[in-house]
């Protein structure tokens, strides 16, 4: 029964920080119909910051407050990041076939990655404790993080406030229309390349928030630590059908939960290649996904 | 009120448009009509700012609007409904309109009100995603969606498209009467017949080339005119 009680825990622990990722791909995708490789390499360097962050502010703050002002600047720059990357190496190609695009998203992802070799000589880094998020609690006699709790709830916050912000607000209204037509929306006078950048920009700041609720249950990072996360939320946000913003949180929460259930089994090093074989059992069954739209011009 | 000098666009590589100069006085309806691949539609999607013209100037009023982008140029008080009605099928009835007035920052009541009044089933379905709307309610609502701009000039291109002729009836009185609020109008048609009657001043366009020019009511009568575009 604990035993089941901690598999679960961690499944929707693990969901959740998916989730987070999964969000990120799918609105750009839903947008610029691009599959953005970079977002996941996005979710490590944003996990990198907090090493350094915490350590340079740490020299001269209280280690509470260096914490929290490190968090802030992480959350601040991980945005300029994914904006930054947007508009040097996805917006001079709007004109170009998609895969070019795509390709460009490969090269950003292997840029950043090395670039993280660079800075980290390679060495892991051990991510700080946050306040809170890194203390234990007992549950259920299951010794577990604060962290594994709260994720669940703080994903629900955020994805209430999403679709919130894309249902019932003008700026959430232009994301629709642009998604469904570039030209007619420029003949409403909307500017669509800010509103692609709104998408970087929130697709950004939520892998950072999910880079700090996932790195607080791993020891390190090390500058792969973003590819496999960000495969499996990729994963996630096929399975819920790329596009859709409630498809990519149930799709993560499934992929989290089985991936939590088999390394619970004997067969745990099998689990990465389960996520997979999910995905191609996917494609095969249902091209679009759970809730995906049905369109036939896809890449 | 809209001048066009000399305007050449080339598109996908051919010149589509070669040098035209035509003008559109306030307060009048002008069309330009035209076979298939005539030119028709890339002068409007120039004009819209969509494409950059290759040479020629464009003028609203006094001033130059070439090259501008297109929410400048919707700003400036200039609006396209485009060919194949392209209404946002998952957006409400509501949310269109809303969308067309995506630039203006004060009250739209008024002119929500003033777009049911002249489409009267649009606010009976304003709650519908406009995707499941008929092909004449939905020309209609990317009427109303262009209105919702508070345009000077509205551009409309090819608005019979696929229409019932008696639907085009109707969307052809609902210009007329657009019209006589004070909007200008440019539009074009193959529907060569219903665009002659409303039209005032009236364009021939053959392959990029204006070739011929009068009101409304003298091409109608004109044999060249007839036997090419009036069957």
């Amino acid at each position: 029964m604990q035993f089941a009680l901690s598999i679960f825990l961690s499944g929707i622990s693990l969901g959740g920080q998916y989730a987070l990722i999964a969000i990120g791909y799918t609105l750009v995708y839903g947008i610029l119909r691009l599959i953005n490789f970079a977002h996941g390499d996005v979710f490590m360097v944003a996990g990198l910051l907090m090493v350094y962050l915490s350590a340079f502010l740490g020299s001269f703050l209280s280690p509470g407050a260096a914490i929290g002002v490190g968090l802030i600047l992480v959350l601040a720059l991980t945005v300029a990041l994914g904006f930054a990357i947007e508009r040097a190496a996805y917006k001079p190609l709007r004109s170009a076939p998609r895969m070019s695009v795509m390709i460009s998203a490969i090269g950003v992802s292997y840029l950043l990655q090395n670039f993280a070799t660079y800075i980290t000589g390679g060495l892991p880094q051990t991510y700080p404790a946050l306040p809170l998020l890194s203390n234990n609690v007992i549950i259920g006699g299951v010794s577990t993080k604060v962290v594994t709790v709260v994720t669940p709830f703080l994903v629900a916050v955020l994805v209430i406030a999403l679709t919130q912000l894309i249902n019932h607000t003008k700026v959430g209204m232009a994301m629709r229309a642009v998604a469904k037509d570039f030209e007619t929306s420029q003949l409403m006078g909307i500017k669509i390349n800010n509103v692609i950048s709104m998408t970087f920009v929130i697709g950004s700041a939520l892998a950072a928030v999910g880079s700090m609720l996932y790195f607080t249950n791993y020891p390190s990072i090390v500058p792969l630590s973003g590819s496999l996360p960000g495969l499996r939320a990729f994963v996630a946000a096929v399975f819920g059908g790329i596009g859709s913003i409630p498809g990519a949180v149930v799709g993560a929460f499934i992929v989290g939960m089985s991936e939590s259930i088999i390394k619970g089994s004997p067969f745990s090093i099998f689990s990465d290649a389960f996520t997979f074989a999910l995905l191609i059992v996917i494609l095969v069954v249902k091209p679009t996904g759970l809730f995906g739209e049905k369109v036939t011009d896809k890449v | 009120m809209l001048k066009i000098d000399g305007l050449r666009v080339n598109y996908g590589g051919i010149e589509a448009v070669k040098g035209i100069t035509f003008q559109v006085p306030e307060r009048q309806i002008v069309t330009l009509i035209g076979a298939n691949g005539a030119g028709k539609s890339t002068t409007l999607r120039t004009i819209a700012g969509l494409v950059k013209p290759s040479a020629g100037r464009i003028r609203l009023q006094a001033e130059d609007i070439t090259g501008m982008s297109p929410d400048r140029i919707v700003s400036k008080g200039i609006t396209l409904v485009p060919e194949g009605r392209r209404v946002f099928p998952d957006l409400t009835v509501l949310e269109n309109l809303k969308i067309g007035a995506y630039l203006r920052k004060d009250s739209l009541e008024d002119d929500l009100e003033w777009v049911y009044s002249l489409f009267p089933r649009l606010k009976e379905r304003s709650w519908q995603a406009a995707g499941t709307l008929s092909g004449g309610e939905q020309q209609m609502l990317a009427v109303g969606r262009a209105l919702m701009s508070r345009p000077k000039l509205m551009m409309m291109d090819e608005p019979s498209l696929g229409l019932a002729p008696l639907v085009v009836k109707d969307i052809f009185s609902i210009i007329k009467k657009v019209n006589e609020q004070g909007v200008t109008i440019l539009l074009i048609e193959q529907n060569a017949n219903m665009a002659l009657h409303i039209a005032d001043t009236a364009y021939v366009l053959e392959t990029g080339r204006i070739t011929l020019t009068g009101t409304g009511e003298e091409l109608l009568n004109n044999e060249a005119v007839k036997k090419a575009y009036l069957g």
